[in-house]
């Protein structure tokens, strides 16, 4: 059963989502994504400074058995990578919710936070 | 889910196998890291369960000699030996419609061993050719096919069969050449493998194959899944049905002039004509290996750009041995050590090298392009 902590938001992309205290969000695969995927090979992050809208294509990440979009949850800009994937990408499989986060962005509109599942809502689409 | 299981699936379960759809085949993925089971072959021995292979038994007076005409190599090359033979079965136009290994088991008894994916057309083709031929096909099902390969198959995973199938069996299949093979009591087990390392393939029945299967898990080798079986064939540099070659390509453009037997020349194997008018052609591709010198990832269908045209990536992948990302491609003839491969809209350099990547646990190429090309 994959683990779903209950502090955090979520897309049905299967992307968890941390709403600092400054506002910023922080992007990560949940759990049961890095089960699905298998042994994570390589992640590209995307830039800091870079914008996206919500539902652009901001990162990839690619397993032994394919590559896999990332969406960007929010609107708004990157203000922080997390660079230690790129020598270990395995750190998302062993630690999903803490050293394989992805990336920081500040959003644009602070009301798409509300928009996010919240942990019930995403294990219904896990169940479903 | 497939509809198909093998006499396997409750062990796959029992060991924690991640079971997929394949071809209409319900196998195990991975149990748990398919780069550890990876590392397994490389570095000690692993198991893979086959049986989704198609089997088909071909006998009678005139088994060789449909042979002879059926596929592209020369099972005339086996002699008298219990050995197989990595062949394609081509179609009229010489294009590939599946690549398989034919064992000589006697001089009127043969089994071909082919893909599961490709089952239908193979044995269309198959029973075509055999209307003018005294032969017998008998499909076989229900039976088990195991793959035992790694440093150690042979010294621990064979010394563990023996335990099964008894007799002499670990010394004996120790004493065979790459490619033989011995039958005895209802089990055929050949020197071969799709991994690049030593080892062997074994061909038995439901229930030993069932009690083998536990007797080499006992042993400590590994149980291997499908994820693994393809990274490691693709650092061995061998070519897969569906990615590498399929039936709009003949052999001669994916590595495998090889196997094609054009000597003695009066032998009229399906394909022959096609494959000669073709023979002397300057546009024909080459089959290279690639290394990403950078972040990224190969992947099959990306497109290769040469100093003499485009090329395509046919498979691609992370090699766990180089820790680096690999490919075979099919590409314009010339002298070139480098090359750009376009992955989600970017140029990345690849170094053009010549398969294998790995073999017997060692590296044979250099990540940096300047192995022999």
């Amino acid at each position: 059963m994959s683990e779903i902590p209950t502090d955090l938001k979520y897309t049905s992309e299967h992307e968890w989502v941390r709403r600092e205290d400054s506002g910023t969000l922080v992007v990560g695969l949940t759990d049961y994504a890095q089960e699905q995927l298998g042994d994570l090979v390589y992640v590209d992050t995307p830039e800091v400074g870079a914008s996206f809208a919500a539902g652009d294509v901001c990162a990839v990440v690619e397993s032994v058995k394919a590559a896999s979009d990332v969406y960007s949850p929010a609107g708004g800009e990157v203000v922080a990578v997390n660079e230690s994937l790129q020598d270990s990408p395995e750190k998302i499989s062993d630690d999903p919710y803490g050293g394989g986060w992805l990336f920081e962005m500040a959003p644009e509109d602070p009301a798409e936070w509300e928009e996010l599942l919240d942990p019930d809502q995403y294990e219904e689409l896990l169940d479903s | 889910m497939g509809s198909k299981a093998t006499p396997l699936r409750e062990q796959h379960r029992a060991c924690g196998g991640r079971l997929v759809d394949f071809a209409g085949w319900e196998l195990p993925l991975h149990y748990g890291s398919q780069v550890a089971e990876h590392h397994a072959v490389r570095r000690a021995a692993g198991v893979f369960d086959v049986s989704h292979l198609a089997l088909t038994m071909v006998s009678g007076r005139g088994a060789k000699s449909y042979l002879r005409r059926l596929l592209a190599n020369d099972v005339d090359r086996l002699g008298k030996r219990i050995a197989g033979l990595y062949t394609c079965l081509l179609n009229d136009s010489g294009c590939v419609i599946d690549d398989l290994i034919a064992y000589r088991l006697a001089d009127e008894r043969y089994r071909v061993v082919s893909n599961a994916a490709t089952a239908e057309s193979v044995h269309a083709q198959m029973k075509k050719i055999a209307r003018a031929f005294p032969v017998t096909l008998v499909p076989e099902d229900e039976r088990v096919t195991l793959a035992v390969q790694g440093p150690q198959a042979m010294e621990t995973g064979a010394a563990a069969a023996t335990t099964v199938l008894g007799g002499e069996f670990a010394s004996e299949l120790a004493a065979l050449k790459p490619f033989n093979a011995m039958e005895s009591h209802g089990f055929l087990a050949a020197r071969t493998g799709y991994t690049g390392e030593d080892g062997f393939e074994i061909y038995l029945d439901a229930a030993t194959g069932q009690a083998l299967w536990q007797a080499l898990l006992e042993a400590e080798v590994a149980p291997c899944g499908l994820g693994a079986r393809d990274t490691l064939r693709l650092e061995a540099g061998l070519c897969l049905y569906g990615q590498d070659m399929d039936d709009s390509v003949t052999p001669l453009h994916c590595g495998l002039k090889w196997t094609v037997a054009m000597e003695p020349s009066q032998r009229d194997f399906v394909g022959r004509r096609a494959l000669e008018q073709l023979a002397g052609s300057e546009d024909l591709p080459v089959f290279k290996g690639l290394v990403l010198k950078k972040r990224g990832m190969l992947r099959a269908g990306q497109t290769v750009r040469t100093p003499h045209g485009p090329g395509i990536v046919t498979s691609g992948g992370y090699s766990p041995t180089m820790g680096a990302s690999i490919g075979l491609a099919r590409v314009p003839r010339g002298a070139y050590a480098d090359c750009e491969v376009e992955i989600r809209g970017a140029g990345a350099t690849c170094a053009v090298v010549k398969p294998p990547f790995v073999r017997r646990g060692r590296i044979l190429v250099d990540a940096q392009g300047d192995s022999e090309n």
